[in-house]
């Protein structure tokens, strides 16, 4: 048991895919550590619901190998603790919400009591639908119901493609604040969202995929490079400039690199008789790095 | 195993959720009650006829129905194994249900066996209500029912084993039509082989012969003939209904059963090949 608590939650090593002449996924490796967040963007036709698919046994890779939870993904244990929401997310319309949950609990070979899958149906804002068979409801509640599958069985890892695209802004905050918690109770989740903004906030580490390739990935600070700090200034000397240096100045607004001690620079810059208007901590988008890299990665 | 049941019953959730069921049990009602008129009608208005000329009569229209539920039961299944795999992958339905820890051939499994259950359980419900029938209307009742019944069950687990398999590779109801169309093909190759039988000319006989080996229902099905028709009333009225489709002269033979059995087998485990190799 400790071996397989030891190995990542997911391993993959030179994942390849062709579809007839167009190759979709080229030589894509990746971990997702025990409790940790990955996001994974790219443009449409990236390959990124591909690498997904070859990860969990539904499409058969040309090349490559996966390990799930430390299982090789060929045997069928390695799901165990696995839960999903596909992009396209689809559950039998003629079972009611709790059947859905129920098969999925039987398949998956875990006891969860009624109460616990009420639970789950609740935390995806469905608590008052469980009797309901799933063909009345619309996408946005079957996204939702879909959630609550993924979740349903105490999944150690969370695959969610596109877990967002039929919600509602209120269902979008939502999910972060289910990611949010998934990541305290220290579940590992695979991420596949186009909202940035919603990898930003949750995710500890990002993969940019194009072209079926790893365009770039690491940590948000990897990616988007050292912080910077923003600097609203009247009244700078030739001395104070020096304190500034290497800076980027447009008009009044200075942008340096964020130096360790902010208020000492800050105290400098007040004692040579600069008029300080704002300090504010700035950094490269996610946005703007990743549209970059994809200008950079042709 | 467990996954195969749960398949399995969810399988026959299905049936009844979409009111395939209800469907089912509505047009089998019609065809009963067409079925007692008719019989009714053979009693009454055929007081000519010997008592035997009467089974006969009762016993060739016994056959009739029962192909008509054979048809409803065979096609009815085929119908409903090509949505139940290539319908859920092409929804997306299988994409959360596969990625537990299963196996795709405990699914189709499952999906098989719920199937094989559907179509037997209404087999046998709708014949033995048409035995029911025709004792007493005509006063028949077939020498082996039981034997009978399992064959057209068995028929109609051939046909729907072929739309699974169709169904694996191809459209929904692209595998529905193909197994329909086979199923259809097999039955006119089979009368054109009877009446090759009953003009003695082997080369149009072997037509029969050898669509019955490529797909085995319609063999299965003249063998279900065969067991609800008494053989002795056939002697007493002699030649000539060799090549009426709804006699048949022979039994079945244990080669050939044992043949339908392998052939059943053989296309479930292509199926499960198929399905095993697609991806999703």
């Amino acid at each position: 048991m400790g071996q397989v608590i030891d190995s990542p939650a997911v391993w993959a090593s030179n994942l390849r895919k062709r579809y007839k002449r167009r190759t979709a996924v080229d030589g894509v490796s990746f971990t997702v550590g025990r409790g940790e967040v990955l996001g994974l963007l790219g443009p449409n036709g990236a390959g990124k619901t591909s690498v997904i698919k070859m990860m969990l046994g539904l499409v058969r890779p040309d090349a490559g190998e996966v390990m799930l939870l430390g299982r090789p993904n060929t045997d069928p244990r390695s799901r165990q603790r696995v839960g999903y929401l596909p992009e396209l997310f689809r559950y039998q319309p003629w079972l009611s919400a709790d059947e859905v949950l129920r098969l999925h609990v039987r398949l998956a070979g875990v006891k969860v009591s009624g109460e616990d899958r009420r639970e789950t149906l609740a935390l995806v804002g469905l608590a008052d639908r469980a009797g309901d068979r799933v063909g009345g409801f619309s996408k946005g509640m079957q996204q939702r119901l879909g959630l609550a599958v993924a979740l349903v069985a105490g999944p150690d890892l969370v695959v969610l493609d596109e877990p967002t695209s039929a919600l509602d802004p209120l269902g979008r905050a939502d999910v972060r604040d289910l990611l949010l918690s998934l990541k305290d109770r220290g579940v590992a989740v695979l991420l596949n969202s186009h909202l940035i903004g919603e990898v930003e906030r949750v995710c500890d580490r990002v993969m940019i995929l194009d072209h079926g390739r790893v365009a770039a990935s690491g940590t948000l600070a990897e990616l988007l490079g050292r912080r910077s700090l923003r600097l609203h200034l009247t009244h700078v000397t030739p001395e104070a400039a020096a304190l500034l240096e290497p800076c980027e100045r447009e008009g009044d607004r200075y942008t340096i690199a964020l130096p360790d001690d902010v208020p000492a620079l800050v105290a400098g810059l007040v004692k040579l008789g600069v008029g300080v208007h704002a300090v504010e901590p700035a950094r490269v988008s996610l946005e703007e790095r990743l549209l970059d890299i994809l200008r950079e990665h042709p | 195993m467990r996954t195969v049941l749960t398949i399995a019953a969810l399988t026959l959730q299905e049936g009844s959720r979409r009111r395939v069921l209800r469907s089912l049990a509505v047009l089998t009602a019609v065809l009963l009650g067409l079925s007692a008129w008719g019989f009714s009608e053979i009693a009454a208005d055929y007081g000519g006829l010997t008592s035997g000329e009467a089974k006969v009569a009762g016993s060739t229209v016994l056959n009739l129905v029962m192909f008509g539920f054979s048809l409803i039961a065979a096609l009815g299944t085929a119908f409903l194994a090509g949505p139940t795999l290539s319908g859920e992958v092409e929804s997306g339905v299988a994409l959360a249900m596969m990625t537990r820890p299963i196996r795709r051939v405990q699914v189709l499994a499952g999906k098989w066996l719920g199937l094989v259950a559907f179509g037997a359980g209404f087999v046998t419900v709708a014949g033995v209500a048409q035995f029911v029938i025709v004792r007493v209307t005509v006063d028949y009742w077939p020498p082996h029912p039981v034997t009978g019944l399992l064959l057209l069950a068995g028929q109609t687990a051939a046909l729907l084993t072929l739309g699974l398999l169709f169904s694996t590779a191809i459209s929904p109801m692209a595998s529905g039509i193909v197994a329909v169309g086979l199923f259809g093909a097999t039955w006119i190759a089979g009368v054109v082989g009877s009446v090759g039988d009953a003009l003695g000319n082997p080369s149009v006989a072997m037509v029969g012969t050898v669509s019955r080996m490529l797909l085995p229902t319609d063999g299965l099905w003249r063998g279900a003939m065969n067991s609800f028709q008494d053989p002795a009333l056939l002697a007493q009225v002699g030649s000539g209904v060799e090549e009426s489709p709804f006699l048949s002269m022979q039994p079945l033979t244990w080669v050939y059963l044992v043949w339908a059995a392998v052939w059943t087998a053989l296309v479930l485990g292509l199926a499960a090949l198929s399905f095993q190799r697609r991806d999703l």
